[in-house]
């Protein structure tokens, strides 16, 4: 299995019908992710970058095409197992980090072990863990509206680690916050990535796309280009409460 | 992921919107509450008609002379003398399953005591009445049978009487007074018995050994007997005991197959069944009255949990991104939908039962809270819970992820 990549996908076609119209969101893309991957998917709206996100989120099946996580089909799974693979080998987070409202952090951070059957305790100890991980130790008991912006993000990002993903798919991460936080959360990314987690990367910013190692760019469900590059490094200049999980 | 969490997570939902849970709730409380209450009065009725008819005696058969015929006109029942004082020593002494016959005269006339006067029912009877009636002598001793053998000068007064004529507080027994100006000694006074089904108060009423009666109210012995018979069957014999005297009379009575009877018997437990009856249908009908309401309050939990669903669109499909499965979702909101007509239901357990307790105090009203109603109640509204949100529970499990985290 070593010759497997995590993700490989085989002319992927996704055609969305609407009112007697065809939409072709993908039209025939194939490529690979190596584990440990850094990729940046950019392309402007309507270029089938998220179809293709949410194709390998296991959230949308594919028209036609293969889909091989880990060497497993994912077209063949029922709906109850692509909801264990999004809650065991996946992460995701969202450009509107999409929390529980009026609940706590820590909360938001045990919700994914909730559905995986993860004992209360071991709960408790590995949401908190997580949430000290993304330098947020000290606001456990905080609901989001006590937050900024780039603070929930941060326990987005708790919640897509907590359940230890293969890969954390994150759409748009930063189009909801200024470009010091975005920095930040784009530091914090760079590390899990160091650290193992594949990443994947939606974006339109080509900003955002040059910290990560590979990008592609898609057009018209097509792909466009593959490049491998080499990645700024997000450097987090002032001392902000990111810095104490980056020291 | 277990039911305790589950329910907390319900629970949690439920909390967040506390006023509209209570209003959603509001339907079932008032649904529940109303089946209680409706219930515990209609019951309340039956259980008074149930004891009035009681304290008249359920094995008890009134055996009434029959109809005179005088030019073709039909007088009423008792208005042809056509009990003898034979028939009732055959009803006594040749059928087994009565246990008591005792005749009963009927007169009213005033009494006048000391101080007071009033007029009443006197009855003409023997120490079998006392017996037929189920009908104790409270203070002083009954009519015995050496009284009706001699025709004796005693009465036994019935409570109201007593109290009218010598209070309630003093002891009547041993005092004069007088029935139609003849002195007669109270010798006992009757247990109270309450009213009768149609309103009627038992203990206004006097008894006198029934010799004495024919002799000094009535005036003059007679072949036929004029009152009616009182007839206590052994128990659990009443049909039986009806058909052995029906028999006995006809035979005494000459009467040829396919002549109608001279006499009448009514069974007052056949009565006391038909009011049960009329009462278990008025029962009936409030408590599906109240379990329309009921229904309504389901239909209420379906509407708020509907906009819920709605409202929380997005929530939902962050957690399936996260790896609820459908089933997950169907639980939770199922969950949310029984917390609400659950605790709906035992808080209009509360209110019924209180409702029930405020109409019994304010309004006289005989309630009865029954606790298997109350299960049932508490029940149906849990069910009316699953019923009305398994549809909302389903629409919310069946999103698709990518349309509901778009969803705004």
């Amino acid at each position: 299995m070593a010759s497997e990549p995590l993700v490989r996908v085989e002319d992927l076609v996704k055609i969305y019908r609407m009112g007697g119209q065809e939409l072709r969101a993908l039209d025939g893309v194939s490529l690979s992710i190596e584990l440990g991957d850094f990729v940046a998917i950019m392309g402007a709206s309507g270029s089938g970058k998220s179809t293709m996100m949410n194709v390998i989120g296991c959230l949308d099946r594919p028209t036609s095409g293969r889909y091989f996580l880990e060497g497993r089909d994912v077209a063949r799974m029922s709906v109850n197992q692509l909801a264990e693979v999004r809650n065991r080998q996946l992460g995701f987070v969202f450009q509107s980090f999409n929390l529980l409202a009026r609940t706590s952090a820590l909360e938001n951070v045990e919700l994914p072990m909730i559905y995986a059957g993860v004992p209360a305790r071991e709960r408790h100890a590995r949401a908190a863990e997580a949430l000290r991980r993304v330098g947020l130790g000290e606001r456990l008991d905080h609901t989001p509206a006590q937050l900024s912006g780039g603070q929930q993000q941060r326990v987005a990002i708790a919640r897509a680690l907590v359940g230890r993903p293969k890969v954390i798919l994150a759409d748009e991460p930063t189009g909801a916050l200024d470009s010091r936080t975005s920095v930040e959360v784009m530091a914090l990314l760079q590390e899990l990535g160091r650290e193992g987690i594949t990443i994947v990367l939606v974006t339109h910013e080509p900003d955002i796309a040059s910290y990560a190692s590979r990008v592609l760019t898609m057009r018209d469900g097509r792909l466009l280009s593959d490049v491998r590059q080499t990645p700024h490094v997000a450097a987090v200049t002032q001392v902000t409460e990111g810095a104490e999980a980056t020291a | 992921m277990n039911p305790l969490q589950t329910l907390r997570i319900a629970l949690r939902a439920l909390t967040r919107n506390k006023m509209r849970s209570f209003l959603t709730m509001l339907g079932v409380i008032i649904g529940v509450g109303a089946v209680i209450a409706m219930v515990a009065i209609g019951e309340g009725a039956k259980a008074r008609v149930e004891a009035s008819f009681a304290a008249m005696g359920t094995n008890l058969l009134i055996i009434m002379p029959g109809a005179s015929t005088s030019g073709g006109a039909m007088g009423g029942f008792g208005s042809a003398p056509t009990l003898t004082w034979d028939d009732l020593r055959a009803i006594q002494t040749e059928v087994p399953t009565v246990r008591a016959a005792a005749p009963a005269l009927r007169s009213n006339a005033q009494m006048v005591s000391e101080e007071q006067n009033w007029s009443t029912g006197i009855v003409g009877t023997t120490p079998d009445y006392f017996v037929a009636r189920n009908w104790p002598v409270e203070r002083g001793t009954a009519i015995s049978q050496s009284d009706v053998d001699v025709g004796t000068k005693v009465v036994v007064l019935g409570a109201t009487v007593a109290a009218r004529l010598y209070g309630a507080s003093s002891d009547p027994i041993g005092q004069t007074v007088r029935i139609k100006n003849i002195p007669f000694e109270v010798i006992g006074v009757a247990a109270k018995k309450g009213q009768s089904p149609t309103g009627q108060d038992y203990d206004d009423t006097a008894f006198i050994p029934v010799t004495t009666f024919q002799q000094k109210i009535q005036g003059g012995l007679q072949k036929y007997m004029t009152g009616t018979i009182f007839v206590a069957a052994q128990p659990g014999e009443v049909q039986k005991a009806q058909t052995d005297v029906t028999v006995l009379l006809r035979d005494r009575h000459h009467l040829m197959p396919g002549q109608d009877d001279d006499f009448s018997i009514r069974n007052l437990a056949e009565i006391a069944g038909a009011q049960a009856e009329g009462t278990k249908t008025l029962t009936t009908l409030l408590a599906s009255v109240a379990a329309v309401s009921l229904l309504v309050g389901g239909i209420g939990i379906m509407n708020i949990m509907l906009v819920s669903v709605t409202e929380r669109t997005r929530e939902i499909g962050v957690r399936m991104a996260i790896g609820a499965k459908p089933r997950h979702i169907l639980a939770q909101f199922l969950t949310e939908a029984l917390t609400l007509s659950m605790f709906g239901g035992m808080l209009g357990v509360i209110l019924g039962t209180w409702a029930a307790g405020y109409l019994a105090s304010q309004f006289g009203w005989p309630t009865l809270v029954r606790p298997d109603i109350t299960i049932i109640a508490v029940g149906f509204s849990a069910g009316v819970g699953i019923v009305f949100g398994l549809y909302p529970a389903r629409k919310a499990s069946q999103l698709d992820p990518i349309q509901a985290l778009r969803f705004e």
